[in-house]
């Protein structure tokens, strides 16, 4: 029936299913009284093959298509357990994907056969007691002293944080440079002068949640992952697979919501008949389920996208936001269907109401799933995606038209404001700048459409010209954006990573625009 | 081009868009106004083959793909008619319907081909004053006598039901059976006994919109439709494709709704700034743009089920509810963005606000589908 799971799929899925069934699901109320999840059930995963379904062979992986990944996370979001589910999905698809795409061999060699195995787990530490949904603004450094970094800092709601082995942890390696500083490091829980303080929370009872401090914290520089300044575009890269596998776990948390729901519903008995026959309540669950089964459809086609290497923002931002708030109502509203039971530990929707509530605030609340669609489908903005397996890129359009044409409009008024400055100008203006930095040792071409600004930096110094030449990157922009970086009034690093400017090539060499522009 | 649409589907739109831009979207207020469309709107999209689309080539249809009638019903959206899109689409999606799957030859010759041609138009009968949501409960009698029927009863809120050429009513054979006794038939709009009255109503403004009474209208026997006492049935095996149909044209025109809303966001200004920097409204458009993607979605999935012949009743029960909730909360909320001008009639949102709540009533209430869809979900209720 389904156009997107093949029997093989669905096989799997049944042998997940009745592993957790048998394995997890009993015992998950004395996990979640203990507050926490022993370290076997992942080893019996492990060896079961459930872990590292898309991961390379190499490493232990199974080299699956990305469907089985969307099965695994469907099948964890029916333990209703939030806390369950979230130590894999962290490990597996927050934490470890950076190691995997941009970490050394020696680290894939070292990290990820013990994560697949489940002998390790690990966690992903962005957030800070100063910084959550503004991630620019963290202030960990890690300071590198001879083949050391020196890490300070702090971090906090880190998933894993407390019983995990290793954090990719997010840090300033160069504080003073913004975006352009952060960088992604490898700390082990064992190193001196990491240390944890568990905390006490509202819901996910079965997962530890830690405040972490660093304290002087010596990191061997080869625990650095892919290259120093280039980790807020690593992280920012690894968005969309969070977002999106927080979705088919949601759609079959309601799915089975509703299902033990029903079940209920048909048992219990009120004024002389069984509840499901009060036409508010069946009204209630028809308009859930539709909610349910549309989001579910709308997930597949995200994850179908995904899986086709089309890096589309906008829907995987809608998909996040859509679905865990739908998991709030489908929680709040089943819960009512079981009237006080519904408040008890022994019925189900008591932990998953309190369970959902972190959805719609971890992995971009909804007010930042918000604007970032805001800004896609209001301001026209583009993204782009650097391809995993090299530096193409993959330009998604917004479909709005509405969007489409602000942005034209935009251009069209900004360039009534600014003075249509020659080309011959801007050369000038750029090659002051440019002759005051070091040579890139690449070329870099800003492209205007019509016109082109190169810098040709593989000689002792940056030559800026006219010409057209095949640069190793190239800066697709409007002039209008252009003269607003030059003059300051355009960060490039936001601009970047919004996609109001579009860069094909090597990636690196446009995180320098920050130093060449500030 | 996406997973759907092909390139000859994109260019369909694309001529279709352009024939609409041209030859309706001017004249749309004038309709609005004389509360009916003219004759020549049905002749020219005769022309084009729109309305033979997903009909058979031997009655002059395109025999194309479903596809097609999904773009048909996004592009009829955009033009802010509601009463239009009603007019011009329930000849060919409601009445033409029934002829094409029940009709005999001789009915196709004298309806269909007419139909696809736009030289006669028809209209579908079935709700009464005092029976709607009830379809069974119909009262509109037909009684055989010889080789003719004998009409009489009413028939209430029906589109096209003063301007048409035909009606295809729904009546009840044997009066004294509930859905079993319902038999449908074609009714020519000019045999003795036929009366209409135009309906004042709050929007759909330039349907015709009647009511009509049957005072013993006597009928040839052969302009039965279908099997006598399946009447019922055919209705409920076409819902699934006018309630797809009706969930189409909700996400659609909370698009066009957003669509013109940015405009107009990117050009008003208030407190020294464009209105579209102010968060709150930003936040609004990122959620209504999210929920409407969701349900296009949903609906294309339906669609590329329904086309691998899957009889999708409560699916499209979904759909329909989804859509046209999202559609009425569009339009309120896109109505607010343009403050007081959103309230007069020369800005678009006025007449969408009062077209839009339409969706929840028509082609049955939301509180129908959700009666449909609760008995699918809790008592096991298969559709077949
Ligand atoms: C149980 C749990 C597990 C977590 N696990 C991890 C983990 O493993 N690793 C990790 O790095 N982090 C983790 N987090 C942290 C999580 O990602 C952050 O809580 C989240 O990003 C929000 O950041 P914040 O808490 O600092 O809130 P803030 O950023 O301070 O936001 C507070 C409020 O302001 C709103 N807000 C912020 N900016 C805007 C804006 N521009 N416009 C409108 N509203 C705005 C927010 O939406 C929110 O409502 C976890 C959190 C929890 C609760
Ligand atoms: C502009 C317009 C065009 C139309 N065009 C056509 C047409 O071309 N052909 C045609 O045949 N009909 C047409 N209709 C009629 C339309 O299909 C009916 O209005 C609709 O089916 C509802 O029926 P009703 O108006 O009799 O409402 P009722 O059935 O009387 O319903 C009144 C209210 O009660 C609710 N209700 C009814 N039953 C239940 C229940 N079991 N549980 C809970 N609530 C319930 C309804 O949802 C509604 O809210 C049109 C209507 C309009 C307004």
């Amino acid at each position: 029936m389904s156009t997107f799971f093949t029997e093989e799929h669905e096989l799997f899925r049944q042998s997940l299913r009745a592993f957790l069934e048998k394995e997890a699901i009993p015992h998950i109320d004395q996990w979640e009284e203990d507050r926490r999840t022993p370290r076997d059930i992942w080893k019996k995963m492990g060896d079961m093959g459930f872990l590292g379904l898309s991961y390379p062979e190499e490493y232990g992986g199974l080299g699956l298509d990305f469907f089985y990944d969307v099965v695994f996370n469907e099948e964890l979001g029916r333990t209703n357990s939030g806390g369950f589910a979230i130590t894999q999905q962290v490990t597996q698809y927050m934490s470890c994907p950076n190691i995997l795409k941009y970490g050394s061999e020696e680290l894939k060699q070292k990290y990820l056969p013990g994560i697949i195995s489940g002998d390790l787990i690990s966690s992903i530490g962005i957030t800070e007691p100063g910084a959550g949904s503004d991630a620019q603004n963290i202030k960990t450094t890690a300071i590198k002293d001879g083949d050391h970094y020196v890490v300070n800092g702090s971090k906090t709601f880190i998933t894993n944080g407390v019983y995990g082995d290793f954090i990719v942890t997010v840090v300033k390696t160069d504080p003073e440079a913004g975006a352009a500083g952060v960088s992604l490091l490898i700390l082990e829980q064992k190193m001196e002068g990491v240390s944890a303080r568990k905390l006490k929370k509202l819901g996910w009872h079965s997962s530890d949640t830690a405040e972490l401090s660093f304290d002087n914290v010596k990191v061997p520089v080869k625990n650095l992952i892919g290259e120093e300044g280039r980790g807020f575009y690593y992280l920012m890269n690894g968005l969309q697979l969070e977002r999106l596998v927080a979705v088919p776990a949601a759609v079959t948390g309601c799915e089975k919501a509703i299902e033990v729901s029903l079940q209920y519903m048909s048992e219990r008995e009120a004024f002389g008949r069984p509840i499901n026959k009060f036409q508010v309540l069946r009204h209630r669950i028809a308009q859930l389920a539709s909610e349910v089964e549309a989001l579910k459809a709308f997930s597949y086609h995200c994850c179908e996208m995904y899986a086709n290497d089309i890096y589309d923002v906008k829907l995987c931002s809608m998909a996040k936001l859509l679905a865990t708030e739908l998991c709030e109502k489908v929680a709040t509203e089943c819960l009512q269907f079981f009237g006080g039971y519904g408040f008890m530990e022994e019925y189900p929707m008591a932990r998953m109401y309190r369970d959902v509530r972190v959805g719609t605030i971890g992995g971009g609340s909804s007010e930042i799933m918000r604007e970032i669609i805001a800004k896609i489908v209001i301001d026209g903005q583009g993204y782009v995606k650097p391809k995993s397996s090299g530096n193409g890129i993959v330009e998604r359009k917004t479909s709005t038209p509405g969007g489409n044409g602000k942005s034209e409009s935009e251009n069209g008024k900004a360039g009534s404001v600014i003075p249509d400055i020659g080309i011959d100008e801007i050369v000038k203006g750029i090659q002051s700048k440019a002759s005051a930095v070091d040579a890139l040792g690449k070329t870099l071409k800003f492209d205007f459409g019509d016109e082109q600004i190169t810098i040709d930096g593989t000689g002792s110094d940056n030559q800026v010209s006219t010409s057209n030449p095949n640069a190793d990157c190239t800066i697709k922009l409007s002039k209008a954006d252009f003269h607003k970086l030059v003059s300051g009034n355009l960060n490039p690093m936001n601009a970047v990573m919004s996609g109001q400017v579009k860069i094909d090539g090597d990636m690196g060499l446009a995180m320098k625009l920050q130093s060449l522009f500030s | 081009m996406t997973k759907y649409f092909t390139e000859e589907h994109d260019s369909f739109r694309q001529s279709f868009r352009s024939f609409l831009e041209k030859e309706v979207k001017p004249n749309i207020d004038q309709w609005e106004k004389d509360g009916q469309l003219p004759r020549d709107i049905y002749k020219k999209f005769g022309e084009m083959g729109y309305f033979g689309l997903n009909r058979p080539e031997e009655y002059g249809g395109l025999d194309l793909d479903l596809w097609y009638g999904v773009i048909f019903d996004e592009e009829i959206a955009r033009m802010n008619s509601g009463g239009f899109g009603a007019s011009i689409g329930a000849h060919p999606m409601l009445a033409l319907t029934h002829i094409t799957h029940e009709g005999t030859e001789e009915q196709k010759q004298n309806y269909l081909v007419p139909g696809i041609l736009g030289t006669k138009v028809g209209c579908l009968a079935i709700t009464e004053p005092s029976a709607g949501s009830d379809v069974q409960s119909v009262r509109t009698t037909a009684i055989r006598d010889g080789d003719e029927y004998v009409i009489n009863g009413s028939k209430t809120f029906i589109t096209n039901g003063v301007l048409s050429d035909f009606l295809v009513v729904v009546c009840k054979t044997d009066p004294d059976q509930k859905a079993k006794g319902i038999s449908l038939f074609i009714i020519d709009r000019d045999t003795p006994g036929v009366s209409a009255t135009f309906l004042d109503k709050l929007g759909w403004r330039a349907s015709d919109t009647g009511e009509i009474a049957f005072d013993n209208v006597r009928i040839p026997a052969s302009n039965m439709l279908g099997a006598e006492g399946q009447g019922f049935i055919y209705i409920m095996q076409h819902f699934v494709s006018e309630r797809l149909a009706m969930a189409v044209g909700g996400y659609a025109a909370s698009e066009y709704a957003i669509e013109v809303t940015l405009k107009y966001m990117n050009e008003r200004e208030a407190f020294g700034r464009k209105i579209n920097r102010f968060q709150v409204l930003r936040h609004r458009i990122a959620q209504l743009s999210a929920e409407i993607e969701m349900v296009k979605q949903f609906c294309y999935s339906l669609y590329a089920r329904y086309a691998k012949g899957e009889y999708l009743v409560k699916e499209a029960s979904m759909a329909k509810l989804l859509g046209t909730q999202l559609a009425d909360k569009t339009m309120t909320q896109c109505l607010q963005m343009f403050g007081g001008y959103g309230y007069m009639e020369e800005y678009p949102l006025a007449r969408m606000f009062r077209d839009t709540r339409l969706g929840q009533i028509g082609g049955g209430t939301s509180e129908i589908l959700c009666e449909i869809i609760a008995k699918a979900m809790i008592d096991g209720r298969s559709y077949k």
